[in-house]
């Protein structure tokens, strides 16, 4: 493949910095809403802030749900960050219940929490379960930044890659095959977040991965 | 574990930091990036921009800040000063900020926080609450707007359960009896608003040192300190407050 980046644009608000991280480990982003560009793409990130609800019905809105789960299917490698990790299971709680994009079985719930603030904002470790060449050269237990009102429960646990401890102990990285997702933002989360992305990018530069698919 | 926020605020005018920063390494102590780089190296876990820019003319110099910080600077920050409608919150997302923070507006527009809540997430929507004592009174606050000039005749925990209950995601909660005194921040306040609300509190005003923010985070229950001139003339640096800080059991990130 070549070095560029799709960032899925769904109207979600700060694309920016995702788009500056990508850029500092040398790759091409690109930003774009067009179904059709994800047929071609080498990597795609889906990032996000917001609501389960808003978000799908803006990647419905746009004809992006389908593209997105063919993408996803075909073993390119994908990126999802914190909403854009949300939608890739079964069901969100969230707004009275919204159907998510079902690549991974499994519900988000909301935090209820006696004695815990919602939402989770700021600064918390993550543990990693296994290895993975995305966390490769990231101490165990660095922190990242956080803030989400909802966390994933993924049916398989074998999925679950890092997990963080807010009243109770939740996902906050998930990592099957081709797919990566955050539930924390690594663009937000300084140098460490910057050598997440960077190894996202080497990732999905490693042969292998376009065996099947080019 | 989550960790305390640290957070150094810088009051900016037409695009550049001003009131006295004096950082002698700095080539330029007015240029808001380089500052946000230099605190980020430090350890801050989040930064506040205030816009005080006088004239509206004057708005393009604070969107080319916000947008230059986004840039370059991997840590989350919000921007307050200015906000007045729901397009001049995404106008500040766009560009890159993570939060605004709303004061005044909030009290002149009732709908404005829910329908940027309803629209961008509670989560970048921060309501800042400027609080003075009402005199004669050892437990009552009110709120004021304008920059600390106008007082509103609502009373603060009143307000603060209000604008949760409309969709603020955070409160920026300044004491205008503590600010500038450098002799502690109002942890009393910061207790009956943290009673009333479940959402993240920082604490503003008052700073003079380490045993302060401690005393904010942990009898305030604060979840972030809010701090200016202690780090800007470098009384204190943030790594020398985080040490303090963990010394202390508070928890902290180590960077």
């Amino acid at each position: 493949m070549g070095s560029s980046v799709l960032i899925v644009d769904y109207d979600a608000g700060n694309l920016r910095s995702v788009t500056r991280a990508v850029a500092r480990s040398g790759a091409t982003a690109r930003v774009t809403d067009k179904p059709d560009d994800l047929k071609g793409a080498d990597a795609v990130i889906l990032p996000g802030v917001g609501s389960a609800a808003d978000t799908m019905s803006k990647l419905v809105a746009r004809s992006l749900d389908e593209p997105l789960r063919e993408y996803i299917f075909s073993g390119r490698p994908f990126l999802g960050v914190c909403m854009g990790m949300q939608a890739l299971f079964d069901f969100s709680e969230e707004g009275g219940g919204q159907k998510c994009l079902g690549i991974f079985p499994g519900t988000v719930h909301h935090f209820s929490l006696e004695n815990f603030k919602v939402p989770h904002m700021g600064w918390n470790t993550v543990e990693w379960l296994h290895d993975h060449p995305v966390i490769e050269g990231i101490p165990n237990n660095s922190y990242f930044y956080f803030v989400h009102s909802f966390f994933a429960e993924p049916t398989e646990k074998g999925v679950v890659l890092g997990q963080t401890k807010y009243g109770v102990t939740f996902p906050s990285i998930i990592a099957q095959d081709n797919v990566f997702a955050t539930q924390f933002h690594p663009e937000k989360s300084s140098d460490l977040g910057l050598s997440l992305y960077a190894n996202f990018v080497s990732w999905a530069k490693s042969p292998g991965f376009f065996s099947g698919s080019k | 574990m989550l960790t305390k926020r640290i957070i150094p605020c810088f009051d900016v005018d037409r695009g550049r930091v001003v009131k006295g920063v004096s950082f002698v390494d700095l080539r330029d102590a007015g240029d808001p990036v380089e500052l946000a780089k230099l605190y980020n190296q430090e350890g801050a876990d989040e930064l506040v921009f205030l816009d005080i820019t006088a004239s509206s003319d004057d708005r393009k110099t604070v969107y080319d800040m916000v947008a230059a910080t986004a840039d370059q600077v991997f840590i989350p920050f919000t921007v307050g000063g200015g906000i007045r409608s729901t397009e001049d919150v995404k106008i500040m997302l766009e560009l890159g900020a993570d939060k605004v923070s709303i004061n005044t507006a909030a009290i002149e527009n009732p709908t404005l926080i829910r329908d940027a809540a309803y629209r961008f997430g509670s989560q970048c929507i921060v309501v800042a609450i400027d609080a003075q004592k009402v005199a004669g009174t050892s437990s009552d606050w009110q709120v004021y707007t304008h920059g600390g000039r106008e007082p509103t005749g609502i009373g603060v925990v009143d307000w603060a359960t209000e604008v949760v209950t409309q969709g603020a995601g955070e409160l920026l909660v300044t004491s205008m009896d503590a600010d500038g005194r450098q002799d502690g921040y109002d942890t009393e306040l910061l207790q009956a608003i943290n009673k009333a609300v479940n959402v993240p509190v920082i604490a503003s005003g008052g700073a003079g040192g380490p045993a302060h923010m401690k005393d904010a985070l942990v009898d305030g229950k604060a979840d972030a300190v809010l701090a200016a001139s202690i780090f800007h003339f470098g009384t204190y640096s943030i790594r020398q407050v985080k040490a303090y800080l963990a010394d202390a059991g508070v928890p902290i990130r180590h960077s």
